[in-house]
């Protein structure tokens, strides 16, 4: 291939990349936003959608039972969670990431135990064959351009729309006045973190077609959405969409081109470059 | 200088007194046991170095595994490929330390709160990712051994191998002693004393007049090489060095022994330290999900023990412990 087609190629990877990244990282960024808390344990709710979904599409035979079935399954349990844990340390940053690096463990670990530590993928739902004059490429991939963005516009309608998502931004704005207000913020923190963790699930199912459902894809799934959200600024919807934008094309490029450890290499030192210049990041809030 | 000095005997006699517990156990215990206690003296340092950031300056990093790792490859790789001794490998691998700690907190610290922790994670797992990528050095995953490297280290008169236990053992002993003698120093020195009121209330000691930035980053500096030395002497004692122990589990290990022993405390991480181990190596023969401990007991810490063991035995009991 020349050298202009393997760039096409890479950067074509990088934006469907980027694109299901972009989802993961907005799920962090909405329950950071509302609830001022990290949860390191998102990785482990997109391996979880992957997972959920092998096991859908593997036994009841419906890639699409497993779009359904496999966000139903991460909601519960992300919202037993925020009941039985963090709502008991009172949602305090430092112990809410102690206690999610604690889940992360105990999930990956029991998907360790139960689905075992091989790597399988499913089929994808529909075959295409999407030929550029130069490459076939996977039709399934491709649309995830298109189904990816979707997804984030209905989020973004939800939050901007829907009482649920007034009373969301609300809590985010001052949570004490909001509550003065009648806002019943308990429900709203379950509603955001169970939000947050069924768009990682989502895109966890999303790409079992074409990456393997793995019980420790989640910690590479936390590292790129980190990136992006300290790039972007947490709590930023513009910014996590660019920022992952930039970090899937930088992905997808450098992988090509290089490696998939070269493109983190870079990603990292681009984070140290906004730090340095920015450290609220591109679209974060002056704080 | 009164309450500087105050309970200073009783804490220095407890100090020398842990140190003397550790070289007559060599003693006494077998074969298996001390060579569970070196290696608990060789990580409990690495806990000492995280306690000093966590515990005594309150900032909490999610990647010190990176400093873990500079002190191992430094040592391990200088002796490897050339051929250093291994007390000028050590010495080497404390600078080197020195040196990334001190940038990566001039890094890191521009953030707070949360974000301090999301880049560390981020700048440690990328660490990781490198000695993966340069594997024809580091051996990546699978590591490399240094056995055939390790030249013996001269004492004058004779001259002792780092492949005996004994040898190792009593190394371990004098690391962990350094480590263990320097938190006592800091906890009882003015700077000991900024950096915790730092960890109270960090408006207030900047409204004092102190720079808060600077007291930080002396504080992440004396963190990250007390960990590079501990890998340091990791790699030396079991003369091993492999990507696993860059990896993110290895920030997470300081952190989890550190609370469990009890945060703020000099004596918490190597009690938190010594139980884990034994825990860890008790479950790991029975099944290979056994890092399910390790959420495990995160998860408990938090919701019902947060102070930790000596914490809790610090506050309910003995007042005095540093």
């Amino acid at each position: 291939m020349s050298l202009e087609v393997t760039l096409f190629l890479g950067l074509l990877d990088g934006v469907v990349f980027g694109l299901i990244m972009a989802l993961i990282a907005l799920g962090l960024s909405i329950a950071f936003g509302v609830m001022r808390i990290v949860n390191v344990a998102h990785g482990e709710f997109y391996m979880l959608g992957a997972v959920i979904a092998w096991y859908a599409t593997t036994y009841l035979g419906n890639f699409i039972l497993g779009l359904i079935i496999a966000p139903a399954a991460v909601i519960g349990l992300a919202a037993i969670v925020e009941r039985t844990v963090l709502r008991k340390i009172n949602y305090n940053p430092e112990s809410t990431i102690v206690a999610t690096i604690g889940l992360l463990y105990i999930i990956q670990q029991l998907v360790l135990a139960i689905y075992g530590p091989y790597a399988y993928n499913v089929e994808p739902p529909f075959y295409l064959r999407v030929d550029f004059p130069w490459f076939g490429y996977s039709g399934y991939k491709l649309s995830i351009a298109f189904v990816s963005p979707l997804i984030m516009g209905l989020t973004a309608l939800f939050i901007f729309k829907t009482r649920l998502g007034l009373y969301m931004r609300a809590t985010q704005q001052d949570r004490e006045i909001a509550q003065a207000f009648g806002v019943p913020v308990g429900r709203v923190y379950m509603a955001s973190f169970a939000l947050g963790a069924a768009l990682a699930a989502i895109a966890g199912v999303l790409v079992v077609p074409f990456l393997q459902a793995y019980y420790l894809m989640g910690l590479e799934a936390l590292l790129i959405s980190f990136m992006i959200v300290i790039i972007g600024g947490l709590g930023s919807l513009k910014g996590t969409l660019v920022a992952a934008l930039i970090i899937g094309v930088i992905d997808g490029v450098v992988s090509v081109f290089f490696s998939p450890t070269l493109a983190k290499i870079v990603g990292s030192v681009l984070v140290a470059a906004v730090l340095l210049v920015r450290p609220t990041g591109l679209f974060g809030a002056e704080r | 200088m009164y309450v500087a000095n105050k309970g200073l005997g009783k804490a220095l006699a407890l100090h020398i007194g842990v140190i003397a517990g550790f070289f007559i156990l060599q003693f006494i215990v077998p074969p298996f046991h001390a060579a569970m206690l070196t290696r608990i003296m060789v990580l409990a340092t690495y806990a000492i170095g995280y306690n000093i950031l966590l515990g005594y300056t309150g900032l909490m990093s999610l990647g010190h595994a990176m400093f873990f790792a500079t002190g191992l490859y430094a040592a391990g790789l200088s002796v490897i490929y050339y051929g250093l001794p291994p007390l000028e490998a050590l010495p080497l691998a404390i600078l080197l330390s020195a040196v990334m700690s001190a940038t990566m907190g001039a890094i890191t610290l521009r953030t707070s709160g949360v974000f301090f922790l999301i880049v560390t994670m981020i700048f440690s797992q990328v660490f990781f990712l490198t000695t993966l990528y340069f594997n024809m050095i580091t051996g990546g995953e699978e590591g490399l051994v240094l056995t055939r490297y390790l030249k013996p280290i001269s004492l004058g008169l004779f001259s002792v191998e780092l492949t005996d236990s004994v040898v190792k053992y009593n190394f371990a002993l004098i690391i962990f002693s350094i480590a263990f003698l320097f938190s006592l120093w800091l906890t009882r020195s003015p700077v000991g004393r900024v950096l915790i009121a730092i960890r109270e209330n960090d408006e207030r000691a900047e409204m004092l007049g102190y720079n808060i930035y600077k007291y930080k980053l002396l504080a992440f500096t004396m963190s990250g090489t007390i960990s590079g030395m501990a890998g340091a002497a990791y790699a030396l004692v079991f003369a091993y060095i492999g990507s696993a122990l860059a990896s993110i589990l290895y920030s997470i290990n300081p952190l989890l022994w550190t609370l469990l022993g009890g945060a703020g405390t000099t004596i918490g991480p190597i009690i938190g330290t010594g139980l884990m181990i034994y825990i860890i190596d008790f479950t790991s023969g029975i099944t290979s999900s056994y890092l399910i401990v390790v959420g495990i007991t995160l998860m408990l810490l938090v919701l019902a023990f947060p102070p930790g063991i000596v914490g809790a035995i610090k506050r309910r009991w003995i007042r005095w412990l540093p």
